[in-house]
């Protein structure tokens, strides 16, 4: 707690300012343009980061995930899309509102609710994240283990789609880590004779891959799509009547987009989904949601936003990352020689705080964008397809291959492209792939160094209370789907 | 009669082999059992040197993990089957056709060169027709990423025709 005055330490860097400005205007853009995002924003200027110091290069990352989160409500409203996934439930209200003539209303809540749920997620983050690094301090390799399991577990069962599908799409991300020389013996596993893979299948040409080339070739079955455009005067502060219905909603939200945010999932799209089930739940005219209820947009808009912080916890804490964006700035971490997990708490708290006060700045600054400059954000969604995919193409080739000069990964990428765009379409999310290739090493290593201290009997998993509650914790996790589709059943 | 049941019931079976689930499913078991024969194919490590498990131990867990629930998967679709997956338009197998047409020609021509083409093939068949614009996102655009990357990032891009005459 010594420490909270290093949160205002980026007020007093211009470095950082200007990084944090860009950054949301950055991540405004990625979230308004649908099948852009911040994951896939991210992981393209990762190797811009490079000319930037840590601090500042985690920086711009994150305000690219807080501006880029509540980008996709712009869309969402406007024109019935949603510029994130994580605004899907934004448009069941938010576009028949703006079809009433509301729609700056409608922004409004949207912007005032996403800067609350961000900035009461980014305090959940500055108290619970140093208590949980604290934690982490009793975690041995067998520890780990059941962590990263419970992680894997979580996952499949609250992520969206079938959790057998996204248990098989998360095997496939663990099997990915394991292409290379293995790490402790240095025998090469599915190299297939290619020098380039001896070292691994790098994590930037997979996630491009799964995110911007699948989504490329997801709009080329797309191009005849019309869009219904809602005209935007201005976006308007919520008026006191607006606040009297929402702030029970508001507050919900934050609480349950904070929560969900540091389960290892799809973050701010679960989030949302359940923050405006809750919201019409709670609500006293659950009739009005789907005909254009602000109590829906703030629901949604609170809780999405409110993960970003979340997500933020086990990734700095524990190294495990809560969402597929808060992967991309873990892999930006490791990328600038940043460990995650509780030593760094102790080592480096500036870092850390600056990165707290990053969060804090980057939710007020996009809400000064937002407001004043939505129409504009608006605007770019009148790029079209045919121009803006092939200009994505290129600056994703160029990315992938920059960060280790190898053509290799970017045939690695055309490839994961491929597969992510049937993945989707045959209904497995590409979160878990990203997730599985980030905790594919910790997985793989804590189980062979535990069976090592183990002398291989695998019983001793169960002799360590910690570990053994993670296990607990993953049957539950696999279970509960089940359990819901049984009480649905029943209900039925 | 019993010819048309018979028919029927033939068709029926037939069309199990057509479902998207059968298709995917039998997608991922082929190549995840060609994969596990691979594993095998990995070198073992003498009992003296080894800590823990193979290397190969761990690769053939996943695999007959994703084979198992992907044959769970299977039969659950069977009860509850997958929505119907619409046809994929021309331009998409255009599109997929211009990831082909960019390894090619960045592999033996140049890496810019292929860009550029996969620009003008995508920007055109997915509608756009003027020239200024398809100029803009095939020689503008790529050669402004180039010349960031170059001098931003000091990146070295592989040789080819083009780029060969800007390093000189």
């Amino acid at each position: 707690m010594e420490n909270l005055g290093l949160i205002f330490a980026p007020l007093f860097s211009y470095k950082l300012l200007i990084v944090l400005f860009f950054g949301t205007i950055f991540g405004l853009i990625l979230g308004v343009l649908p099948g852009l995002g911040p994951t896939t924003g991210g992981a393209l200027i990762l190797p811009f980061t490079m000319t930037l110091d840590p601090l500042s290069a985690i920086v711009l990352l994150t305000a690219i995930y807080c501006a880029g989160t509540y980008g996709g409500a712009i869309t969402a409203i406007l024109i019935n899309t949603p510029g994130t996934p994580a605004a899907a439930a934004t448009c069941l209200d938010g576009y028949p509102l703006a079809q009433k003539g509301e729609a700056g209303r409608a922004l409004g809540m949207a912007t005032v609710s996403s800067v609350i749920g961000g900035i009461a997620s980014v305090v959940v983050l500055i108290f619970f994240a140093p208590l949980l690094a604290n934690l982490a301090y009793e975690f041995g390799q067998p520890e780990y283990f059941a962590l990263a399991i419970f992680g894997l577990t979580m996952l499949a069962s609250i992520g969206e789609g079938s959790p057998i599908k996204n248990l098989i799409a998360g095997a496939f991300g663990i099997l990915i880590s394991t292409v290379g020389k293995d790490f402790m013996t240095s025998i090469d596993r599915f190299t297939f004779g290619i020098n380039e893979l001896t070292e691994g299948i790098g994590f930037i040409p997979v996630v491009v891959g799964l995110f911007a080339i699948s989504e490329m070739l997801t709009q080329s079955t797309l191009i005849n799509q019309i869009f219904n455009r809602v005209a935007l005067k201005a976006v308007k502060l919520p008026s006191i009547d607006d606040y009297k219905k929402t702030w029970k909603t508001i507050i919900r939200s934050s609480g349950i987009g904070s929560f969900i945010g540091v389960l290892p999932a799809e973050g701010g799209t679960v989030a949302s989904l359940i923050g405006y089930a809750e919201a019409k739940r709670w609500s006293k005219k659950p009739e009005d949601f789907g005909k254009g209820s602000i109590e829906g947009i703030a629901g949604a808009e609170a809780a999405n936003n409110a993960a970003t912080g979340g997500a933020m916890v086990p990734t700095l804490a524990l190294g495990i990352p809560g969402s597929a964006t808060t992967a991309v700035i873990l892999t930006g971490l490791i990328i600038h020689g940043v460990r995650p997990g509780p030593d760094l708490f102790r080592e480096q708290p500036e870092f850390l705080y600056g990165i707290f006060g990053s969060m804090l700045i980057a939710n007020i600054l996009f809400f000064v964008l937002g407001f004043f400059g939505a129409k504009i954000f608006a605007r770019i969604t009148l790029v079209p397809n045919k121009l803006l995919w092939p200009m994505i193409f290129a600056v994703s080739v160029c990315g992938t291959y920059s960060l280790n000069q190898s053509i290799i990964d970017v045939w690695l990428m055309l490839l994961f492209g491929v597969i992510g765009f049937f993945m989707r379409r045959y209904g497995f999310s590409v979160v878990p792939v990203i997730i599985g290739l980030i905790l594919g090493e910790l997985v793989e290593g804590t189980l062979r160094q535990s069976l090592v201290i183990f002398d291989g009997n695998w019983l001793m998993f169960l002799q360590r209370p910690i570990a053994l509650t993670f296990f607990v914790l993953s049957l539950i996790a696999l279970s509960f789907p089940l359990i819901k589709r049984k009480k649905k059943n029943d209900k039925v | 009669m019993n010819d048309v049941h018979k028919e029927k019931g033939t068709n029926k079976s037939l069309s199990l082999f057509f479902k998207s689930s059968f298709i995917v499913s039998a997608v991922i078991i082929v190549i995840s059992s060609i994969l596990l024969y691979f594993t095998f194919t990995f070198d073992i490590v003498p009992p003296i040197l080894n800590r823990g498990i193979q290397p190969a131990t761990f690769p053939k867990a996943l695999l007959i993990l994703i084979i198992a629930l992907t044959l769970l998967t299977y039969f659950i679709s069977l009860k509850n089957p997958w929505k119907n997956e619409k046809k994929l338009p021309n331009s998409f197998y255009i599109t997929l056709l211009s990831f082909v047409v960019f390894i090619t020609v960045s592999k033996f021509l140049d890496f810019f060169l292929g860009i550029a083409l996969l620009s003008i093939i995508v920007s055109y068949f997915w509608g756009e027709r003027r020239l200024t614009y398809l100029i803009m996102v095939s020689i503008i655009f790529p050669l402004i990423v180039f010349v960031f990357f170059e001098t931003i990032l000091g990146l070295r891009f592989p040789p080819g025709i083009i780029t060969n005459l800007y390093y000189g």
